[in-house]
C-alpha cells in the first residue's frame, strides 16, 4: 500500500476550506466578529439569517451539486470508456431542462417546475437505458448513441421554447440552461442523494478497477459485469439528475474534475472516486462563492464561472503531463 | 475436470466447431492448433463460459458453467484473451495484481501474499525491474507476459491461453512453455492456442487439431503432430529443416 499522495491530502482539505470561504464571503461584509458570532449562534438576528439562513444551504447545495457531477462522471467515464463523457451525455440535463423551460413558459409554482424538470430528465434516462440494455446486458455504444442523440432533439426543444417564449421570461430560462444554484433552496435531499450514490459507487471501486481490462476479461475474473454496470448507470443517471434539478446545467464539473485528478496521478477507483466527491464539491463551492461576489450585486451564472476555470486548468495539466 | 460435450460452435452464420468432445483433466498441458479462422478463440471463449455454444454442453466437475458462481468460476478457469480492449492507467504491479480480485475478500484489505505472488512471476518472466513502470509505457512483448502474469496471478485450476506466444522473442516463448508446461506439471489443467508445432510437441502432451471445415481431431500431441496432420490442418506443404532449423530448448 503506497502512502496516500500529496493531492491527495490538498483535495480533502480543501472541503472544509471551500465551505469556509462560502460562508464567510457574500454581497454584505460582516466583518470578522459579526461572522464569528453569528456562526456561534449569537449576536445580531440578521447576521445570524445571513450566515445559517441563506450563505450555509447555499455552499453546501453547490457543495453537493459539484461532488454528484464529479461522481457521475467518473463513472460514465469508465463504463463508456470515453473520456469525454460527462454527466449530460445521458441526456438528462437535456430532458430537465425541457421540463423546466416549459414550467416556466406555462408559468408554474417552482415545485411545479421542479416536478416538470424531473419527469423530464426521468423520459431521458428510461429512454436511453430502454434502447441500450438488452438481454447481453448494457451497450456502452448505444447509451452515448442514444444519449448524444437525445440530446440534441432536446437541445432543439430548448430552442423552440426559447423563441416562443415572451421576453420576460427568457432571462429566467438562460440562468436555467446556464446553470445557477441561486434558486437551489434546501441542500438536504440532495446530500442525501450524494451520500447513497457514494456508498454505493466506493463500493464497486475494485471491480470498476477490472472493468477497465474490458467486458470479457473482468467476467473471467469474476465480476458480474452486467449488474456493476446497472449499479453504475443508475448511481451516474441518479447523481445527475439531483444536480440538475438543484443547479440547472452546470458544465466542466463532472468532465474535468477526474480528468484533474487522472492527470495528478489519482487512477485507481477506490482513491479516484471518493477524491472525485471532495475535489467537484469543493471546486463549485468556490466557483459559486466567485459567482455571488465578483459583480455583487449581480450574481453571475456559475456555470460560467466553471467553464472559465475548468478549461486553462485542464488544458494547463495536459501540457505538463507530454 | 473441465468436459465438453457434443459441443456446436457457430460465429457469424460460419460453423466452426460441428461436435466436439473434449475432456481436459488435472495434469495435462493441451496444445490447440488451428489455422486462421478455425475457431480456436471461439472454442476458448466457450470453454471460458464467456460465450454460449449453439448446442452441446460444457461442465466442470459435472456441473454445466452457468452452474457455477461467477465469482467462484474465477477461481476455477481463467483466460488469456487474444486482443483487450482499454487503457490501463496503473504500473505493470497494478496490472498483475487484479489478476487476485477473486480471492481478494474486501476491496480494502491488504494483500500481501497477492502482492509476494505477483512480485515472483513478474521476477520470473523477466520483469523485475518494470513493477512500478506504466503498463501502458511497457513494449507490446512485455505487456504480454505481464498479461500472462496477471492469468497465473489469478491462479486458477484450468488455464485457458489465447495464443499466449504473441509478440514473444525466444526466450521468453521458452520462459513462457516452460512456466505453463510446469503448473500443468503441477496438477492444473493448461489449454493454449499455438502456432508453433515445434513447442507444442515440445511442452504439450495432448494437442486438438482445429480443421477449416468444422472437423476437429485429437489425441497425444506426438501422434496428432504428424507432417501429414499439419500439412492437412494447414493446407500448405511443409518440410523439416536442417540444421538451420531452430527452436527454443
Amino acid at each position: 500500500m503506497k502512502p496516500v499522495s500529496v493531492p491527495a491530502v490538498v483535495i480533502i482539505a480543501l472541503v472544509p476550506a471551500s465551505l469556509a470561504v462560502a460562508i464567510a464571503f457574500g454581497s454584505v461584509d460582516l466583518g470578522a466578529a459579526r461572522l464569528a458570532d453569528a456562526l456561534l449562534g449569537r449576536g445580531d438576528e440578521i447576521a445570524r439569517e445571513i450566515v445559517w439562513g441563506v450563505r450555509a444551504p447555499r455552499a453546501f447545495a453547490a457543495f453537493a451539486c459539484g461532488a454528484l457531477l464529479a461522481l457521475a462522471g467518473a463513472l460514465l467515464q469508465v463504463l463508456l470508456r470515453n473520456p469525454l463523457a460527462d454527466p449530460y451525455i445521458l441526456g438528462v440535463s437535456g430532458g430537465a431542462s425541457v421540463g423546466a423551460l416549459a414550467a416556466i413558459l406555462l408559468g408554474l409554482s417552482a415545485l411545479g417546475l421542479h416536478l416538470s424538470a424531473l419527469a423530464g430528465a426521468s423520459l431521458a434516462a428510461g429512454s436511453v437505458f430502454a434502447f441500450s440494455l438488452g438481454r447481453s446486458g448494457w451497450n456502452p455504444y448505444r447509451v452515448l448513441l442514444t444519449g448524444v442523440a437525445l440530446s440534441s432533439g432536446f437541445g432543439a426543444i430548448v430552442g423552440l421554447l426559447l423563441t416562443l417564449a415572451p421576453s420576460s421570461q427568457v432571462q429566467g430560462m438562460l440562468f436555467w440552461l446556464l446553470g445557477d444554484l441561486s434558486p437551489a433552496g434546501d441542500p438536504t435531499a440532495a446530500l442525501v442523494v450524494l451520500a447513497g450514490c457514494a456508498a454505493l459507487a466506493f463500493s464497486q471501486s475494485a471491480a470498476l478497477d477490472v472493468l477497465l481490462l474490458g467486458e470479457d476479461k473482468a467476467r473471467s475474473l469474476g465480476v458480474a459485469v452486467t449488474r456493476l454496470q446497472s449499479i453504475s448507470f443508475g448511481c451516474a443517471t441518479l447523481a445527475t439528475v439531483a444536480a440538475v434539478l438543484l443547479g440547472g446545467t452546470i458544465g466542466f464539473v463532472g468532465l474535468v474534475v477526474p480528468h484533474l485528478l487522472r492527470l495528478s496521478g489519482i487512477r485507481g477507483h477506490r482513491l479516484l472516486l471518493p477524491l472525485a466527491v471532495c475535489l467537484g464539491g469543493s471546486l463549485l463551492t468556490l466557483a459559486d462563492t466567485l459567482a455571488r461576489t465578483v459583480a455583487a450585486p449581480t450574481e453571475l451564472p456559475v456555470g460560467v464561472i466553471t467553464a472559465l476555470i475548468g478549461v486553462p486548468a485542464l488544458l494547463f495539466l495536459l501540457a505538463r503531463s507530454r | 475436470m473441465l468436459r465438453a460435450s457434443a459441443l456446436k460452435l457457430n460465429v457469424g452464420g460460419r460453423e466452426l466447431v460441428r461436435s466436439l468432445d473434449l475432456s481436459l483433466a488435472p495434469g495435462e498441458c493441451w496444445a490447440l492448433l488451428g489455422p486462421n479462422g478455425a475457431g480456436k478463440s471461439s472454442l476458448i471463449l466457450a470453454l471460458a463460459g464467456l460465450r454460449a455454444p449453439q448446442a452441446g454442453a460444457i461442465t466442470l466437475d459435472g456441473a454445466p458453467l452457468a452452474a457455477h458462481r461467477r465469482d467462484a468460476l474465477a477461481r476455477r478457469i481463467g483466460v488469456l484473451l487474444q486482443d483487450e480492449t482499454g487503457d490501463f492507467w496503473g504500473s505493470a504491479l497494478d496490472y498483475v495484481l487484479l489478476g487476485r480480485y477473486p480471492h481478494s475478500k474486501s476491496a480494502w484489505a491488504r494483500d500481501d501474499e497477492g502482492a509476494a505472488r505477483a512480485g515472483q512471476w513478474l521476477a520470473r518472466l523477466d520483469l523485475g525491474g518494470r513493477l512500478e513502470q506504466p503498463y501502458r509505457t511497457l513494449s507490446g512483448g512485455e505487456r504480454q507476459r505481464a498479461r500472462i502474469a496477471q492469468l497465473l496471478v489469478q491462479d486458477p485450476d484450468v488455464l485457458l491461453l489465447d495464443e499466449p506466444l504473441n509478440h514473444l522473442d525466444l526466450r521468453h516463448q521458452a520462459q513462457v512453455m516452460q512456466a505453463l508446461a510446469a503448473r500443468a506439471a503441477g496438477g492444473k489443467t493448461v489449454l493454449m492456442a499455438l502456432h508453433e508445432p515445434g513447442l507444442a510437441a515440445r511442452h504439450c502432451d495432448s494437442a486438438v487439431l482445429l480443421y477449416d471445415a468444422g472437423h476437429v481431431s485429437l489425441g497425444r500431441s506426438g501422434d496428432m503432430l504428424t507432417q501429414a496432420n499439419l500439412e492437412t490442418l494447414y493446407q500448405c506443404r511443409l518440410e523439416a529443416t536442417g540444421p538451420q532449423g531452430f527452436i527454443p530448448s
